[in-house]
Order: structure tokens, then sequence, then C-alpha cells
């Protein structure tokens, strides 16, 4: 079901925690707040399900308001699941008594084939009996997550949901609950500082600064058109160099004027910081551009450069692993100049 | 009915209770360690010869706050205090919570006199023939022994007024103050019955005809001075 | 959060807090009306001398039960000796033995007239010097062998469930078993520590059975000398209120030894770790140890109290043991029942709202269990003295609507012992994680479905902890019961008070063990439930 922010405002004491926030997520959509510790965004999860109580604004589910000025519909009443950074499991209950917990107004067949249903989607059907204790972290997270699944809730809220989980189960898991969510066809908003989980899950995704939405867009455009600095340098790596722009789509720089699908509209003259993706630079030994090898990972399929150019900035390369540079060695690049953003110097 | 059965120093003036039995506050003695004869009154067991040889129940029990209360009439508080204090000097041991305890003290060889209601002498005496401890009656050429009662009386709002005192008669009543004789080792109040064998065994003593209401309303000042004098 | 909802649980903390306001109020009142002249004789002659002993009582029975039921917790639940299993519950038995029962046993059998001095002597010859029990010593080791499995429950709880983790990493950093304790596992358990010494501290402060028995003077027997032999009610109020204050000193004490440490969730991983064999002599001695301390805390003195009763059963035991033991049972159990709905509602509303009006209220309402009953007996008088007096301006006669109840004696047991239900009530919410809370109402759970399908079952073992300690301790009340029994309403506590007061051992000695075998039973599922939370975690 549809959810919608508008100008959500949250403060303790003297602190802001969230300041005007306004977004849309359509139903069946998956969403994800993006941003650093102490950015507001579990504050403004914790809105939305009903546990802190908003300063202004508004949140509507499907049209209906759940919070605003002389509105406030309590937590139990807002059909909005969640799973929770420690799970909450119920300590006394099993898998299956736990996934069951918030269906009611059925009778006990019906409960139990759902919460069965929500475990086998979740792959652990055969584990029904099991109390909390005796599941790994990732299966007590699928746990809490079939749970805030089985009523059926018109949006489901997930708080850092990996974050106590090895990184290998991380992006399986994530995967799987991203099928599951689909499966359900379910309307989803989670929260995470990792923008790696943010782009394995997530629809669209807004970026959160000190209680402050910087952007909110699908991944792609998150990550190739970023609307300001603070997103550009928090999503994905990247580096500036300096540059001038020319006109439209032109823009002279150390490494040669570069064109391409630009989204500046600076006037020609401006000076501008351009960002530079990792992918953007490549390796090319027939370049007359040469850059030297200061840092150098290995990554398996890929080396990851970083490199110093004439001017002393510094961009990073990926590059295909066979070729194997040392440090201190000069090596050729070019741009691949498909979509380049700038943010005027100053 | 209950005026003629009862005498006077044992029931209320005014005629609001009734002493129903009686129990002397006197001096017990180890047979094998004391005669008779050393002994005299309450005041005398503060002599120096009964230095650590006397054995006290605590001071918090109302026996013996009464014992003092009734002192304070006789003497006077300052003479009273002087006595007390000499009791505590003579302490063998600390004071006890009771005065079973403190005759089987006695009997056991901690200490060879003290001074405890006589029915608690009856019961061991009873139970274990030949318990070495025997009564002394106090203050004989003098005041008189130092007796407390239980008895009964008739609340002001009482519904069954006549029944009630029919049952205080009924208690009095010689076959009945005899039936309570035998249980309880006490001295009848009815002067016309006799105590049991064991308690007629120590023979006839003269009580302290101060009346038990009287030494009552002293009893506060009695604790005082019982505070003062560290019988704890 | 709006008003509204916080004055819900500040007003249900007031209600679960009102006996105990009225008693204070009452108590308050009538000491300000105490004789002054009295009170000069006092301050002079009495209240120094009692207020040293009661400082001394406290501190050497909190001394000695900590340090008895800390290291018999440790063994119990860190090492391996011996009999270890047998001594893990049988350490807790003594919580079936009023201190006024151990405390009549020890001075029958140990003082100059009693069993073991005359066998002694009678070996030794008369000359043998024995320390006499009937001495501060003495009282102080009665009460510390009566208080001691408060430390050891709590301790060993705290040592089974939270020690585990932390003591493997003590390991890891270098540390013996024994660094362990004194390093890890004791700091670790302080906050249970200090609650199991606050209970022995007001167990003591409250006592007045076994210092009787003693003769030893401390303000609970000072309040009972000013009420029945200086007949000044006034006073003895105005010395209640003097005990008070120790009590809330005490209580400062233990917040401040709490410190910043705070009940909380036990490590979910955790599993109870290896325990040190103790091999050899050091085995021997720790069951030498443990032996010691449950034969001089239980089972010696149990079977005194069985070799009297079989003396005078024949002649003592008849029907009205049958009334007695009825009774005993079933005011326990109303008791256990109220202070557990009491205990659950105030648990609830501390927790819905944090406001200093609640807390306030919360502290209140669980302070009478350092009251001495008797203070509390006449506070509850004195409050349904006032209240009957309303009812019969209301409806006329002459009748006593409350005094003289079961409902006033219930009373009296609630404001005395809703902090024993309050302790372990409170400390099962406390772990119950906020986020459980929530997941729960984000499920659609309002608050009376919270409470039946979240909080009392996880509360599970935090209930009958509470249902079972108030139950033994209502059994073993001995002043409230006798002041405010309704008429008739012996029970087996009342017994043993009139046939102490007679210094009649044996006689007392039935209905005591009537006492301690009815209380084995709740003892005993205390036991298995906590060998129980010790293997779930």
């Amino acid at each position: 079901m549809r959810l919608e922010l508008r100008d959500l405002t949250k403060t303790y004491g003297a602190t802001v925690a969230v300041e005007r926030l306004s977004f849309v997520l359509d139903a069946g959509r998956i969403g994800c707040l993006l941003g650093p510790s102490g950015s507001g965004k579990t504050t403004v999860l914790r809105a939305i399900a009903g546990f802190e109580r908003s300063d202004a604004g508004e949140i509507l589910a499907g049209g209906e308001r759940l919070s605003g000025p002389g509105i406030w519909v309590p937590p139990e009443r807002r059909r909005i699941g969640m799973v929770f950074q420690d799970y909450a499991l119920f300590p006394h209950l099993d898998a299956l008594a736990n996934v069951a917990f918030g269906l009611r107004d059925v009778d006990r067949a019906a409960r139990r084939r759902r919460a069965t249903e929500l475990l086998e989607l979740v792959g652990l059907a055969d584990h029904a009996g099991k109390l909390p204790h005796e599941l790994s972290g990732g299966q007590q997270q699928r746990v809490a997550l079939a749970r805030a699944l089985a009523p059926r809730p018109r949006l489901v809220l997930l708080d850092e949901p990996f974050s106590n989980l090895d990184a290998e189960v991380r992006m399986e898991l994530a995967q799987q609950v991203r099928a599951a969510l689909r499966a359900e066809g379910a309307t989803a908003l989670l929260v995470t500082h990792d923008q790696r989980e943010a782009f394995a899950i997530a629809d669209e995704i807004g970026v959160l600064r000190a209680g402050r939405l910087e952007q909110w867009d699908a991944p792609w455009t998150l990550y190739h058109s970023p609307a300001t600095r603070f997103v550009a340098d928090f999503v994905g790596e990247g580096s500036f160099i300096q540059g001038t722009v020319l006109g439209p789509g032109r823009v002279a720089t150390e490494l040669g004027i570069i064109e391409g699908q630009l989204t500046l509209d600076q006037p020609a003259g401006t000076l501008v910081d351009l960002l530079l993706r990792p992918d953007d630079v490549i390796h090319d030994d027939a370049s007359a551009l040469q850059a030297e090898v200061v840092e150098r990972v290995f990554r398996g399929a890929q080396f990851q450069y970083k490199l110093r150019l004439p001017s002393g900035t510094t961009a990073l390369s990926f590059v295909p692993s066979h070729h194997d540079h040392a440090i201190g060695e000069r090596i050729g690049i070019r741009l691949d100049a498909q979509h380049l953003v700038g943010f005027p110097r100053g | 009915m209950l005026e003629a059965a009862i005498p006077a120093h044992l029931r209320d003036p005014a005629g609001h209770w009734f002493g129903l039995a009686v129990r002397a506050r006197t001096i017990a003695y180890s047979t094998a360690r004391v005669q008779p004869s050393e002994l005299s009154t309450y005041a005398a067991l503060g002599e120096a010869r009964w230095k650590g040889r006397l054995c006290m129940r605590s001071g918090k029990h109302a026996y013996n706050q009464s014992l003092v209360a009734m002192m304070i009439g006789d003497l006077g508080e300052q003479a009273t205090e002087r006595v007390v204090r000499s009791w505590i000097a003579n302490l063998a041991a600390e004071p006890f919570s009771s005065d079973t305890l403190m005759l089987k003290a006695i009997a056991a060889g901690q200490c060879d006199v003290g001074i405890t209601n006589s029915y608690y002498l009856g019961r061991l005496q009873h139970e274990t023939p030949g318990f070495p401890v025997q009564i002394f009656w106090a203050d004989q050429g003098g005041r008189g022994t130092h007796v407390n009662i239980s008895g009964g009386g008739v609340t002001k709002y009482a519904k069954n007024r006549a029944e009630a005192i029919r049952f205080l008669e009924w208690l009095a009543s010689p076959a009945i103050q005899q039936r309570f004789a035998a249980v309880n080792f006490e001295f009848p109040a009815n002067a016309g019955v006799e105590p049991l064998p064991t308690v007629a065994a120590w023979g006839k003593f003269e009580p302290n005809l101060v009346n038990v209401g009287t030494i009552g309303r002293t009893q506060p000042a009695a604790v005082k001075l019982m505070d003062r004098a560290g019988w704890r | 959060m709006t008003s509204s909802q916080r004055l819900g649980p500040a007003l249900a903390a007031i209600a679960v807090a009102l006996p105990m306001i009225a008693v204070i109020i009452a108590v308050v009142q009538g000491a300000s009306g105490a004789d002054p002249e009295l009170w000069s004789h006092l301050r002079e002659h009495v209240l120094g001398r009692v207020a040293l002993n009661t400082v001394i009582l406290v501190l050497g029975v909190v001394a000695i039960a900590m340090a008895l039921g800390t290291s018999l917790a440790w063994l119990t639940a860190a090492c391996d000796f011996p009999g270890r299993s047998f001594f893990s519950w049988a350490l807790l038995l003594p919580m079936a033995m009023p201190a006024y029962v151990l405390a009549f046993v020890a001075v029958a059998a140990l003082d100059y007239a009693g069993a073991v001095p005359m066998a002694l002597r009678g070996w030794f010859g008369d000359g043998l010097w024995l320390p006499p029990i009937r001495s501060t010593a003495g009282v102080i080791g009665v009460l510390a062998l009566a208080g001691y499995p408060y430390v050891y429950l709590m301790a060993r709880g705290a040592f089974l469930t939270h020690g585990a983790r932390a003591l493997e990493a003590a390991q890891s950093l270098g540390l013996g078993p024994w660094q362990g304790l004194f390093r890890v596992a004791v700091p670790l358990a302080r906050p249970w520590l200090a609650g199991g010494a606050a209970l022995v501290a007001m167990e003591t402060l409250a006592d007045f059975g076994a210092v009787s028995i003693f003769n030893y003077d401390t303000f609970t027997t000072a309040i009972y000398q000013a009420w029945f032999a200086l007949f000044s009610i006034e006073t003895a109020l105005g010395l209640a209120l003097l005990l008070l204050l120790f009590v809330a000193a005490a209580l400062a004490i233990e917040r401040a030894a709490r410190g910043r440490a705070r009940y909380s969730a036990a490590d979910s991983g955790a599993r109870t770790a290896l325990r040190v064999g103790l091999s050899g002599a050091r085995g021997w001695a720790a069951t030498g140890y443990a032996s010691l301390v449950f034969a001089l805390g239980f089972a010696l003195p149990a079977l005194a109290l069985a070799r009297w009763a079989w003396k005078v059963a024949p002649i003592d035991l008849d029907a009205r043991y049958v009334d007695y033991a009825l009774r005993t049972v079933g005011l326990a159990g109303m008791a256990a029942f109220a202070c557990l709905t009491l205990a659950l509602v105030l648990g609830y509303a501390t927790r819905q709202s944090a406001g200093r009006i609640t807390q306030a209220a919360a502290r209140v309402a669980t302070l009478g269990y350092a009251v001495p009953g008797a203070v509390l007996a006449v506070g509850v008088v004195t409050v349904l003295g006032a209240t009957d007096q309303g009812f019969r301006a209301l409806a006329g006669g002459e009748g006593l609507w409350l005094q003289g109840t079961v409902f006033a004696l219930l009373l009296g047991y609630v404001a005395r012992f809703l902090a024993v239900a309050h302790g372990p009530v409170q400390g099962g919410f406390a772990r119950i994680r906020p986020s459980l809370e929530e997941a729960a109402r984000g499920l659609g759970l309002g608050a009376r479905e919270l409470l039946a399908r979240l909080h009392l079952p996880l509360l599970g073992a935090g209930i009958g902890t509470a249902v079972l300690l108030v139950f033994v301790d209502v059994m073993k009340e001995m002043p409230i019961t006798l002041m405010t029994r309704p008429f008739g309403w012996d029970t087996l506590a009342v017994r043993v008070f009139e046939m102490t007061a007679e210094g009649d051992w044996e006689r007392a000695a039935l209905p005591s063990l009537a006492i301690v075998i009815a209380g084995l039973l709740p003892v005993a599922l205390l036991t298995r439930r906590m060998e129980r939370a010790a293997r779930a975690a």
C-alpha cells in the first residue's frame, strides 16, 4: 500500500532528528532509507511504525492518515509489520508460534496454514518447532520477516535487517528477503547505512543526512546522477577532478575536453568539480594520458587502482586483473564519459 | 456471689474485673547449692554473697515490671532503684527470655537463685521428679510475696451481660477452680479450693495485699526505672 | 506521550501504594503526639543503645549472610565437589525455617542448660568454658543462617545466567577461576548481591521473634516496650518513624551499591561454563563447609524439632492442627495472590511510565518489607478504624466493617510483602526487551493482549518466584497475624508464639515443624525452577 510522508519533523529537545521529510513509496515497491548513523533514518522508521511521535508533518498509508495534526493511530492498529534489528523474536515461542503470533481473528487451522506457508517462503519449514535461541542469526532474521509478513500488513518496515549477520550471508539473504517481499506483494521500507544492501534490495533509495532527505531516486540514478556532493560521496566510490564548463555537454579538464551525456547546466566558464566513478576511468595502453599507480587493491576479477593524475589529484579505476601493474608504474588511461556530474567549486 | 468467692486484693475495687487464678512471683533456689536459711527478701538478692549467682528473666516482661512496680509502692522509687541495680550487679548471665529457661539454668548450675512465677517451677517439678530447684516465699516477714492473676471481666457494650456474669461465676465456682488448678499449677483464687499437691507442698504464704490494679498504674514508672538501672 | 497516557500508570502505582501511604500517615500523625517526658527518658536511657545494637546486628548479619550466600552460590554454580548437586538445592532449605524457630532451637539446645553444653560438660567436666549462645554473636549467627538463602538464591541465579560468558572472557585474559570470582563474577552480580543484602537487612530490621528470644534489644523490641509496657502507642509510633529512617538509609546504601548497573537481559547465547573441579582435599573441604552450613541452618534444627514434636504429639496433636494448617495455607495463598496482582500492576505501570510520581509511588509501595509487622498492624488498625467510622457514619450502627476481618489481615500482609513479589516481577519485566513489546504491538496487540500473550508468559519464572516467596513469608509471619487476625483465627505461627512465650519449646516444636514442612514444598518448587532456568540459559 502506498506510503507517503509529508514534512515529517521530529526533535529531541534541542536536537533536530528529522526535518521536514517528504517522500512517496508506491504500493508494492521496496524503498530504502540510506544514511550514516545519526542521520535520523531509524527515527523515521519508528515514527512510521508508531513507536515515536513526530512533532509535525503527516504519515499516510494507503490514503489513511496515521499521524498528523490531532491524529495518532497507535502502533497496534496501524497494520504495519516490523523486522527489528535484534529480530525481537519471542523467546518463549517456537518459530511457528512466533510467525503465527500476529494472526488473530482466524481459526487455529488457518493460522497454522498461513504460518507454515510463510516459513516455507523463507525456507525454514523444517525449523518450525525450534526456539529462537536454537536458530542461527540468519534463520532468526527470516523468522522475524515471516512473522512481520504473516498478518499481510499494509507495509513492512525493516530496521538494519542485515547488520547482525556475516558479510557472506548478507547479500544472499538480502536477495531472499527481496524475493519473499515480492512473492507477498508487500510494500516495504528498510533502513541501512550500507549502500550495497540498499542496492541489493531496494527499488528506490532515499539518502538521509542529518535528518534531511538529500535525494530520493532509483539506485542507478542515485549512483550516476547524485544530486548533492554528499550523495556522490556516500553512495559508491568516486573522486573529483577540476574542470571548466565550456558549453552544454563540454567540460575542459586536465584529461582533455570531455563530452558526454551531461546533466550540467552551469553556464560556460563555471569552475566545477567533476565526479569520476572508478568505472569511468578506463585503462588503455594506447592512450597518451598517463597516470601513476599509488595504491592497488586486488579484488579477484579486478584491480582497484588509485592513480595520481598530472595535477596531483587522485582518481580510482577498476581494471581487469590481468593488467597487473606495480605501485609507481605509469599507465595509460582514458575517460568513458557517458554520464558526468559536476558540482560548482567553492 | 463473685465478691464472696474472690478476695478483695484479687479484684477491681469497682467490680470491673475478677482474678480467677493466682501465681506468686517469688524466689527459686538450687537445692544443691543454697540453704533456705540464706534467703529472706527480694531486696536481699542484691547482697554481695549472691554476686555471680543470680539469674533473672528479661526486664521487658510484664511479670518483672509488676514486681518492680509493687516494690516502688512499698519502698519508694529511690530505694527500689538501688535494689534493682544491686540485682543487675549480681547477675551470673544475661537475662533470660523465659522463666523456664532461667529455672533450667539454675538446675544446670549456671546460677543459684532467681525470681520466677510459681507455676513454671510447678510444671518442671511435675515433669522431672527431683528437679533440683525449690520455691522460697519471699518477704514473709514483711509485706508478703508478690502475686499476679489471671482473670476476667465484662465489656461495657457486651450484648449478653447476664450470661457473661454467670460465666464468670461458673469459673469462680469450686469445681471449676479445682479443674483450673489441676492443669495450670496455679493457686485457685477461690480461697476455699485446695491447689495441686505439687503446689501445696510449697506451703502456705502471705501474699502482698497491694491491689493488682494499683501495680498496673505504676508499671510505666517501673519500666523507666528498669531502663535506668540497665535491666535488659 | 500525552498526559493521559502518563496519568494511568501513575494512578495505578499510587493505588498500589495506598496501604503503605495510609500507614505512614498514621505513623507520622501518631508520632507527633508522643509524650515529651517519655521521649526524654528514651533518649537518655534507651535510644542510643538500641540504635547501636540495631546497627551492629544489621551489619553483622548482612556481612555473614553475604559471605555464606555468595561463597556457597559460587561453589555450587561454578565448581564441582562431592555432593554438589545435592547442596545446590539443599542449601535453600533454611528458607523454610523461620528465624524465630531457629532462634528458639539454638537457645534451647545451646544455652548453658541446653542438651549440647550439658553433654559436653558431662564429658569434659564442669569447668569447661563454652561461648554463650545468648550473646550478640549468637543472635547474629542465627539471623545470618536464616537470611543467607536470600543472598544464595540471588547470587546463584546471577552466576548461572550472567557469569558464564564474562567468566570465559576473563579466563581468556588469563584469570583463574577464583580471580574470576572476585574480578568478574561478583562485580557482574553486584545488582543481585545488593538486592539480596537489602532483603537480609530488611528481614533483620523487622525481626521481632528471634531478638526477643535472645533478649537482644533493637528498635522493634523498643517499639513493643513503648507500646505494651509504657502504654504509649504514640511513643511506639515515634520509634517506628525512626526505624523507617533507618530503612530509608539502608535502601539508599543499596541503591548506591548497585551503582549504575542495571538488571539486564542475560547474554542470550550464554552456556553454563565448565565447572571448576575441586579435587581431593579442596573438594572435601567444600563438601564439609556446605555440610556445616546445611546442618546448622536446617538439618540439626529440623531434627531437634522433630524429636520434641514427637514427644508432645501424642498429647498435643489433635483436630485443632487441621484448622491451624488450613488457615495458615489459606491466608498465605490469598496473600500471595493479592501481592502478585498488585506487583504486576506496579511493574506494568512503572514500565509504561518512568515518571517521577510513578517511581516514587513504587518505592513507597515496597517500603513495608522493612517495617516491623507490629507497626504495620497498628497502622492498618488505625486506618481501618477511621474507615469503619466513615462506614458507621454512612450506614449507622456500631459494627466493625473492616477491623478484625480477613481483609484487615490481608491489607497488613500486602503492605509488608508487596516488595517480595515486586522484586522478581520487576526483574522479569526488565528482562523483556522493549523491541519485543514493539514487535507485538506492531502485530496488532493492544495493552491487555500484550499483558496476556507477551508479558505473563515471559514473566512466568518471575511470577512463580514471587508467589512462592510471598507464600513462605506469610506462613512464617507472626506479629501482623497475631494482632489483626479475626477472632479465633489462630494459625501455626500464632501457636508457636503462644508456646515460645511460655518457654515451652517442646510444644512450640509441633507447629514450628508444620510450618517448616509446609514451607518445604514451595522452596522445592523454587529450587527446581532455578535449576531449570540455569539449564535453559
